[in-house]
């Protein structure tokens, strides 16, 4: 396969970046979306250039370090895959492929396709947790979970934080991402205690990192590559009013 | 040269573990509040330990490579975590999950840490539950469990096939209420390129922020390495790409010994190669083999479709050779089977390095619907990846390199043999002996992190309350900065013409043909020479673009493969030096005549703890085993 | 207390609330309408008159402008609040699987509110005595209007995108409030969609049986 790539270089955080385009040869249908880079990038370094930076690492799907967004789509066009699953197959020989970072004031680019997102991570930090001490916990079993909502926390858990569903949102919203882990825990009998002082802390720290409000358009989750749903979403919101 | 003092409690077995928590020595909780404890990694060890010793209320400051801690490897794993809780009242016990542990791993692990292990393993089901991780139950509320991987009982818990992930979350979540409390830092983005000695005690860490390329020194009273294992030195792998050596080789060559370097576990059902450019290899779970039936042809280098070729002329060689255990062979065994039968020329696919993994009768029989229940997204993954259909024709699998037995040498404390440096985790020689069985990585690292290092820990810490802060001025931080600066200026100033990748996936080719499933003498020989030549190869013909002083990906990955390369020495001369086969460790030199293991007691039931001696060879240091509660016994899945 | 009430949910919450309760006022002043239909001006005129002076609607008239300000000032400050949230846009930029009418609100509602205020100058401006005319002549009034043909084209132009943005608008407060599950919402949808559809048909095909009719 013969391609045109078209992907956003930009030193650091403080220059402007601008689109570069590169052709790339040879790309095999079985390579994945990030196998391909590596060509390119091969190609770039043996000839002395700095090659794109972009975050990955487990490259099977599940560690949430890849994503870029690929021909206006967060980790490609094919739904329920990160980038690092998207084979080349899903492309055509000829094709044009414009590669960008996630843009979102909360997301501020490091270096190419590198975005900060410990935003995250500092959500979590406000209340994504149960208070537990290791060694205070009851006999695993004393603690009996309808498996039903077990299941249920279970699909609100699988989120990688990614930050697709940011990247997706028109308004740079991270309901999607907050949502899922209030949701795990709001599910489970062992986070009900802690539910009204986690949802409140979570959702104020959510909005201090420069996230959008939501607008129920269904994006983020039309792009989540785990397909965390969106009655999440309503979940949270249920138990922010609750928690007043 | 050193000495090995395992430090295992006396008495018996059962009590081992009891007795020690109970008389060793304590931190008073005003002093806690003074010390400071380095961790590196933060997987369901290392976050687990970060947690649980900040809420003991050390003073924790934590580093990792990924963005975020929640990206540690562990959050890989598929199938599930171990533990002795008898719940589905089949005859388990803390006991029997040892004896599978000490069995499985060939007769090659500690038995005080096995069996420590065992007994913690209950107390990481109930932590984890009440963290929130959302594992499998059963209706009426109690948890389920599976068996897995080639034991009789049925004793791990799971979260479908993204145990791994939850666990991992539950540890990042717990890491996160500690941040919070402002107990623990925490630094992402940072490579360690140093461990900092003062005094013969690891007293803290030289790292390369990877975001500005600034080089940082940190001071600790304890360094804690929960780095993860180095399964990356064959490139091809199902680590994460990233996950490297270099915390736990600077640590060797700062005088903690390598405790049983050759010892790799192959997983038997990952995705095969499929383009020259592969990254990673793609691991398939073990339990697909419950329903799953492995095959090749029985005519060599027969290119029919498999669903053309007819039942008699398929050759269910697991079945064929272990009749009792059948597709459910340990993992080593499995890939083994694989190898031999590829390298006769049975392998199937383009490359013929792969064989079949067909559900055809398992569909047939349970229907289809039963089947995409069991198993649906790890189908769908395949199909994702490969372009094929599982469902209409057999899958198709080759073993990969997954999880690394070996590592840094430890006591009953998890201290390596440099003082004030602990190590848990799969970065630890661990409690696998030759060998580890599915789910018990999992039960290891957050037993480790949790509940083992937070009790061990103290009785070193005790000793050291009248320490006052380190400072980061002294002339050891000065020169082992020095020296990581130095490394870095020559990565950058060869100017060669290769990647770093390309070494490594040269590097990878060496190990896998000559240190993979199988070894001998004459090929680990011939890999001493070739990596020897691939190492100065290395040195003068890299290329890494850009400067020190950036974010720079290609210098990062240079640091891990040079390191990679004195790793590749050290596992060939462990694997030389064994001349026995156990566990993982095949050499074919020592097999039976109808090809399994043929282990060594009298002379080889030892940990080889590998030190450091310059540019010379390393100084073999041995801690006998001794085995006071099994017998020895061969191991058969016959 | 700052930051709960004026959170991103709690915001969202408020916009809600004043839009659910413009979607009950709509079918009220649908069903008035309708008597313009009638030959006679009186039961339209009674009508209006009834809700210029009842007092009960008096005080129900003042929430629903308290709605109505709140509804607008709320949707534009998030919705430029929220176009900060990304101040680099994509290059390519891709339909998502996402209905076309959740992403435009701020557009549709621009259009409804345009249309809202060429109305109180025209009705609503009169009764409360800030714009000449007869307040208690209403009929004769919207007959004349209607006789605009411009008026009746940008009239049924500012209907459809009201039903554009009332198709998103119950569904997303229902989702707002916190009321989703896999059951309901698909009821919720199609209510929706029932809605979005009848009462700005309802609105728009007066002036049409007007003109053809009359």
């Amino acid at each position: 396969m013969k391609l045109k790539l078209k992907i956003w270089r930009q030193k650091n955080a403080k220059t402007k970046g601008s689109f570069v385009s590169y052709d790339l040869d040879n790309v095999s249908p079985d390579m994945s979306f990030l196998e391909m880079l590596d060509a390119l990038n091969k190609r770039l370094v043996e000839a002395g250039k700095e090659p794109v930076a972009f975050d990955h690492d487990c490259r099977e799907g599940i560690c949430g370090s890849c994503g870029m967004f690929i021909n206006g789509y967060p980790h490609g066009p094919v739904p329920g895959l990160t980038t690092c699953h998207l084979a080349m197959r899903y492309f055509n020989d000829g094709d044009s492929i414009t590669i960008e970072p996630w843009r979102a004031k909360a997301f501020p680019v490091i270096k190419d396709l590198i975005v900060d997102r410990s935003a995250f991570d500092r959500i979590q930090v406000a209340g994504g947790f149960i208070s537990v001490t290791a060694g205070a916990a009851a006999e695993a079993n004393s603690v009996l979970v309808n498996k039903h909502q077990s299941d249920m926390a279970f699909d609100s858990a699988i989120c990688i934080g990614c930050g697709a569903c940011v990247a997706a949102c028109k308004n740079a919203s991270a309901m999607l991402f907050v949502s899922a882990k209030v949701s795990q825990y709001a599910l489970l009998p062992q986070g009900r205690i802690e539910a009204k002082t986690r949802v409140r802390a979570m959702i104020a720290e959510m909005d201090r990192q420069g996230f959008g409000s939501c607008s129920n358009t269904g994006a983020c989750e039309a792009q989540c590559p785990k397909q965390i749903k969106l009655t999440n979403i309503a979940r949270l919101n249920r138990e922010y009013y609750k928690a007043f | 040269m050193i000495t090995l003092n395992a430090k295992i409690p006396e008495g018996p077995l059962e009590e081992k573990w009891t007795k020690y928590k109970s008389t060793t020595k304590l931190v008073n909780p005003a002093n806690k509040k003074k010390l400071d404890i380095i961790i590196i990694g933060t997987g369901l060890s290392g976050a687990g330990s970060a947690a649980a010793l900040g809420e003991l209320g050390y003073n924790v400051k934590v580093f990792c490579y990924q963005d975020s801690p929640r990206r540690a490897h562990s959050v890989a794993a598929q199938g599930g975590i171990n533990a002795a809780k008898n719940y589905k009242h089949d005859g388990d016990s803390v006991y029997r999950l040892f004896y599978d542990m000490i069995k499985g791993g060939d007769f090659r692990a500690r038995e005080a840490n096995v069996y420590r292990i065992a007994e913690v393993s209950n107390q990481v089901i109930d932590h984890y539950s009440a963290l929130g991780v959302p594992f499998a139950r059963e209706y009426g509320g109690t948890l389920d469990t599976r068996s897995f991987g080639g034991v009789q009982v049925s004793r791990t818990f799971y979260a479908k096939g993204q145990t791994g992930q939850q666990c991992l979350l539950g540890a990042y979540s717990s890491l996160n209420r500690q941040i919070k409390a402002g107990t623990v830092t925490m630094y992402p983005r940072r490579d360690m390129l140093d461990i900092v000695v003062i005094d013969g005690r690891a007293r803290g860490i030289i790292v390369r922020n990877l975001l500005t390329g600034e080089i940082e020194r940190h001071s600790a009273h304890a360094v804690v390495l929960a780095s993860g294992g180095y399964g990356t030195i064959y490139y091809l792998s199902t680590l994460a790409v990233n996950s490297n050596a270099s915390a736990a080789w600077k640590a060797f060559k700062k005088g903690a010994a390598f405790a049983n370097p050759s010892f790799v576990q192959i997983h038997p059902t990952s995705i095969p190669q499929l383009n020259e450019f592969q990254s990673k290899l793609t691991l398939m779970s073990e339990s697909l083999r419950n329903d799953g039936r492995i095959w090749v042809p029985k005519n060599k280098g027969d290119k029919r479709p498999a669903n053309d070729i007819p039942e008699e002329e398929r050759d269910y060689y697991l079945e064929r050779r272990y009749p009792t255990f059948g597709n459910l062979v340990p993992r080593d065994v499995a890939s083994r089977a694989a190898k031999e039968r590829c390298d006769a020329g049975y392998g199937v696919g383009d490359t013929g390095l792969a064989v079949n993994l067909d559900f055809r009768d398992a569909i047939k029989k349970q229907g289809k619907k039963a089947i995409e229940n069991k198993y649906g997204n790890l189908f769908e993954m395949y199909q994702h990846i490969t372009g094929l259909d599982p469902y209409e024709e057999p899958m198709r699998i080759y073993p990969a390199g997954h999880y690394t037995m070996g590592g840094l040498w430890v006591d009953y404390e998890l201290m390596t043999t440099l003082p004030g440096l602990f190590s848990i985790g799969e970065s630890n020689f661990s409690d696998h002996g030759a060998n580890r069985l599915g789910a018990s990585s999992l039960m290891q690292a957050a037993g480790d992190g949790y509940f083992i290092l937070p009790n061990t820990i103290s009785n070193y810490l005790s000793g050291e309350i009248r320490t006052p802060k380190v400072p980061t001025t002294g002339a050891e931080f000065d020169e082992a900065e020095k020296k990581a600066k130095e490394r870095i200026e020559k990565l950058l100033s060869i100017r060669g013409k290769n990647t770093s990748t390309t070494f490594h996936r040269r590097l990878g080719k060496i190990m896998w043909d000559y240190c993979g499933m199988t070894r001998n003498e004459e090929g680990l020989k011939k890999a001493l020479k070739l990596v020897d030549e691939l190492k100065k190869e290395f040195w003068s013909d890299l290329m890494v673009p850009g400067e020190g002083a950036d974010l720079n990906q290609e210098l990062e990955k240079a640091g891990r493969v040079a390191d990679f390369m004195e790793l590749a020495k050290l596992m060939i001369t462990d694997a030389l030096n064994r001349k026995e086969s156990c566990g993982a460790h095949f050499r074919e030199e020592y097999q039976t005549p109808d090809g399994e293991a043929m282990r060594n007691d009298s002379e080889y039931s030892y940990v080889a703890a590998w030190e450091y001696n310059g540019d010379d060879e390393p100084i073999l240091n041995k801690e006998p085993l001794k085995f006071e509660f099994v017998e020895l016994k061969e191991r058969s899945y016959k | 207390m700052n930051k709960i009430l004026f959170s991103a949910v709690s915001k969202k919450f408020v916009m809600a609330l004043a839009g659910l309760f413009l979607l009950l006022f709509l079918p009220v002043h649908l069903g008035i309408n309708l008597m313009l239909l009638k030959e006679d001006p009186e039961p339209f005129n009674n009508a209006a008159h009834f809700m210029a002076t009842f007092p009960l609607v008096k005080v129900v008239e003042i929430v629903l402008m308290l709605a109505i300000l709140v509804h607008v000032i709320y949707g534009i400050t998030l919705q430029i609040i929220n176009w900060l949230k990304r101040p680099v846009g994509y290059a390519v930029r891709n339909k998502s699987e996402t209905s076309a009418f959740s992403r435009f609100m701020i557009w549709t509602g621009g259009a409804v509110l345009i249309f809202l205020i060429i109305h109180f100058f025209n009705f609503y401006f009169i009764k409360l005595g800030l714009v000449e005319g007869d307040p208690e002549n209403f009929y004769s009034l919207a007959w004349q209007l209607f006789n605009i043909p411009g008026y009746v084209i940008l009239y049924w132009i500012c209907f459809a995108l009201l039903g554009f943005h009332l198709f998103h608008a119950l569904q997303s407060a229902f989702q707002t409030l916190g009321l989703n599950n896999d059951f309901w919402t698909p009821v919720i949808k199609g209510l929706s969609l029932i809605y979005a559809i009848v009462v700005p048909i309802g609105f728009a095909v007066i002036p049409l049986v007007i003109w053809l009719f009359k």
